[in-house]
């Protein structure tokens, strides 16, 4: 009882903190990544190499006023920001970021991972409603039907890894994994599989991309076309909450990215597996959504809408089929 | 069906090629200037302020006070006024106004000054609290200034 | 332009775009009624920023409208300033020399090039593509440096005089124009044409969206690249020369598809043409003054004159009326995004809010030249 307390409030503070630095340091991370893109430096003037700018903007954030403005539904407009970050901090708690640490084996983490990120939808189609400006909830709605068609090739793929795996625990699927990059769900060479799962691979990121709403598919915040999206009428940590939760909600994604596919924290030699090797996997993946982001012009809503019906979903079925007879056959 | 197959091939080639720019860009030199701590060197013709030209041994402004320069100026930016010269020989500068506030740097006064008694300074720092000091610019307190710094 | 009887006043929305607005480059309003993320009707709102130019121009003399000039489109300002200079020329009667009109036209262009690239850059952000933005910049500073170097300014310049131009070029500013048109070519195919206008997202996007027929085109007085991009051939250089364009040899781009990525091929395509007649106009450069003789204090005889230029954005039309003094009597602009921008209402009528900021984009809208 006494030890359980104490790995309880460990891992409660651990998870905070390994979210709070991350929301705090990819605003940091992507404002460097784009300036090297764009050849330019980007923040370098507060701290060395701009490595305090993330704590001058949430001191800078802190010290704004809370704007409600008139109109707005009161409860809702507060409430929403919140509702868009702890989801994304809940869900850190079923990843596993290495054999021995991880907060809570929940036995279907893969579809919690799922709820939680619905509820992170939610806020932002609560926060587009409650904020009464039109910018924001045309915002919200193409919100809820992107996140509503790139939902379903995401669970297709899913599935398939999950009828490789057998497993719906995230851990599982990542022991099942382990003993180097030939054993990983994206390049199983057992059965062939490597021959579908790639393709899997791809859709599952193009899905996490889009359900992060990140550029290209920020069809939520385009900020040509709907000013900030469902974000135009926050101010404050109001708004620093929201840009938290989408950060915290690429993390998440890249974890999920790394279990699902890439052998969690297993090396990709068989040597030495452990915590750094999930971490450094996850970090690749983020510096891949940074650099797309900075690469693509954003794409129109019924295009992505075209995207995910016409060209994900049969793909992503047709895989989960190939996927089946495989595993029926051998 | 044959464009959707071709559209898939030749999109996704795009995007590869076009992620293969950025990382090029990305491991390439900084264009940009620092500029706190790269301070650019303004070419010859550079029009900052108009400020006035001294004579080279007195230090005294070069003008007579002809008023060509507050004709010319399409915004009426310029006052100035002047007074007969004790020796009794032409006219000498005792004020001149530049109203920076209004100026728009066309340089119409200094192509119409005939005496060489105008130019542009290459000063791009302009910096002030106070409105007043670019509204009623004193040319002729700078030209002193600039005569101390010379000394 | 009416609401359609199916759609009851309390179906549709009326969404304010701008004069705030990031993707109205300025203080454009349009008032767009909405059905969802459907316009039923779109409505520009100008005056916004009106600061009576043609009245100033009234107010002063030939010489002093000079610097006016260069605040209405401040992206081809030195196209704004020969239209001026050509129409008052026209009207007194004075000679440009030989190497002035070289000089005319390589700074011209050069400022037609960074005026294209700078549309190109803000026309990728209006799409959401921020990197191409820098890239673009990267070449425009290196434009804006060399004009620095003759002009004595970046953005808004006063270069052009009656009978000739402020300053001569030099070796440097040559050879580095040499060197500019080099380097542009050869970041072209790479950080423009690969990155972005074979991009499968971008083609999406402007490909069949925002089209204008050339009936539209005609009916509204629409001219430069829109104009070319519906197919009708029509250039002041090649079809009313002036200057001494007649003497170079180059292309008028056209493109019959009439949508947003025509216009933008146009636009593309024009950068290379203007590197040609520039690197034409340095083999051929005369020697001998850059100023001919012209009275300080002009008074044209009375009488109504005309000019007109191809800025970047199409025709732009000096029409001076003059009555023996030194001031102008009255003078009418006739400036090219206006009749463009008129366009938008019919054509942004039943499309997608994303696709009629896409298509206001691609219709490179400078709104201080709008207004005047």
């Amino acid at each position: 009882m006494e030890t359980s307390i104490w790995r309880a409030l460990l891992y409660l503070v651990g998870v905070m903190v390994f979210a709070g630095l991350n929301a705090a340091y990819l605003g940091w991370c992507e404002r460097k990544g784009a300036g090297r893109i764009q050849r330019r430096i980007g923040p370098c003037e507060v701290g060395y190499a701009g490595l305090l700018q993330p704590i001058a903007d949430g001191v800078k954030l802190l010290s704004k006023q809370l704007l409600v403005p008139r109109g707005v539904d009161h409860i809702i407009f507060r409430t929403t920001p919140v509702m868009a970050m702890i989801p994304a901090m809940t869900s850190m708690v079923a990843i596993p970021f290495s054999a021995n640490i991880q907060a809570r084996a929940v036995e279907l983490s893969v579809l919690l991972l799922f709820a939680l990120a619905s509820i992170g939808m939610m806020a932002i189609l609560l926060g587009g409603w409650a904020s009464g400006n039109k910018y924001a909830i045309i915002s919200s709605a193409r919100a809820v039907s992107q996140n509503l068609a790139y939902e379903i090739p995401m669970l297709v793929t899913v599935i398939t890894v999950v009828l490789l795996t057998g497993s719906l625990e995230l851990k599982e699927i990542a022991l099942k994994q382990q003993g180097g990059f030939w054993h990983w769900n994206v390049f199983r060479l057992e059965n062939g599989h490597f021959l579908t799962m790639w393709i899997s691979f791809i859709i599952f990121f193009i899905c996490s991309v889009a359900e992060t709403n990140r550029a290209p598919f920020d069809m939520a915040e385009a900020e040509s076309e709907l000013v900030a999206g469902y974000m135009t009428e926050y101010s404050s940590m109001g708004f620093g909450l929201f840009m938290m939760g989408e950060y915290l909600n690429i993390v998440v994604g890249a974890c999920l990215t790394t279990t699902l596919f890439l052998g969690g924290w297993d090396c990709p030699f068989g040597l030495t597996p452990g915590v750094w090797w999930f971490l450094l996997k996850i970090y690749i993946l983020i510096f891949t959504f940074i650099w797309i982001r900075w690469t693509y012009p954003r794409t129109q809503i019924y295009r992505l809408l075209n995207l995910s019906w016409k060209i994900l979903i049969p793909f992503s079925f047709a895989n989960l089929l190939i996927t089946a007879a495989l595993i029926k056959v051998f | 069906m044959n464009q959707y197959w071709t559209d898939i091939i030749h999109g996704g080639k795009s995007l590869l090629t076009g992620l293969a720019i950025t990382a090029r860009e990305f491991f390439s030199p900084v264009v940009t200037e620092q500029y706190p701590y790269e301070v650019p060197t303004m070419t010859p013709l550079f029009r900052g302020h108009t400020e006035l030209i001294g004579n080279e041994e007195t230090g005294l402004p070069n003008c007579v006070v002809c008023g060509a320069c507050p004709r010319a100026c399409p915004s009426n930016c310029i006052t100035l006024e002047g007074k007969k010269a004790e020796n009794g020989k032409g006219r000498v500068l005792t004020r001149y106004i530049l109203d920076f506030s209004k100026c728009s740097l066309c340089g119409l006064c200094v192509e119409s000054c005939k005496f060489n008694a105008l130019r542009f300074s290459k000063d791009y720092n302009l910096v002030s609290f106070n409105k007043d000091d670019f509204v009623y610019m004193d040319l002729i307190k700078r030209l002193e200034d600039q005569n101390r710094c010379k000394k | 332009m009416s609401i359609p009887l199916h759609l009851r006043s309390d179906e549709v929305f009326v969404l304010n775009l701008g004069p705030q607005h990031p993707a109205t480059h300025g203080v454009l309003r349009v008032k767009l009624t909405m059905d969802g993320e459907y316009i039923v009707k779109a409505e520009p709102v100008l005056g916004y920023i009106h600061r009576m130019h043609e009245k100033m121009a009234e107010g002063g003399t030939f010489a002093q409208f000079m610097p006016n000039t260069a605040r209405m489109d401040y992206l081809h300002a030195l196209a704004f300033n020969h239209g001026w200079a050509l129409v008052v020329e026209k009207a007194a009667g004075i000679e440009v020399p030989e190497r002035a009109e070289y000089i005319r036209v390589i700074t011209v262009e050069l400022n037609r090039i960074a005026s294209h690239l700078l549309w190109w850059a803000a026309f990728l952000l209006d799409l959401g593509g921020f990197t191409p933005l820098l890239y673009a910049f990267d070449d425009r500073e290196k434009i804006l440096d060399l004009l620095e170097r003759i002009t004595g300014s970046r953005l808004t310049y006063c270069y052009m005089r009656f009978g000739g131009v402020l300053n001569d070029i030099d070796d440097e500013f040559i050879t580095g124009t040499r060197e500019f048109i080099k380097r542009l070519r050869s970041r072209l195919p790479r950080q423009y044409h690969d990155l972005v206008t074979h991009n499968i997202i971008l083609i999406k996007r402007i490909k069949d969206i925002g089209f204008v027929s050339a009936e539209q085109c005609r009916r509204y007085g629409a001219t430069g690249p829109v104009a070319r991009g519906s197919g009708i051939s029509y250039d002041v250089r090649k079809n009313e020369p002036y200057s001494v364009y007649p003497e170079f040899d180059f292309e008028v781009p056209v493109f019959s598809e009439g949508d947003s990525m025509a216009r933008y091929m146009v636009r593309m395509h024009e950068i290379e043409q203007s590197m040609r007649i520039i690197e034409q106009a340095l083999d051929k450069l005369p020697s001998g003054p850059v100023m001919g003789k012209a009275p300080k204090l002009l008074k044209p005889d009375a009488g109504y004159y005309f000019s007109a230029v191809e800025t970047a954005r199409g025709l732009l039309g000096h029409r001076l009326v003059c009555d023996g003094d030194k001031n102008p009597y009255k003078l009418k602009l006739r400036s090219p995004t206006f009749s463009n921008l008129s366009l938008f209402g019919e054509v942004a009528e039943g499309m997608l809010l994303a696709d009629a900021l896409a298509f206001m984009g691609s219709l490179d809208l400078v709104i201080p030249e709008i207004d005047r």
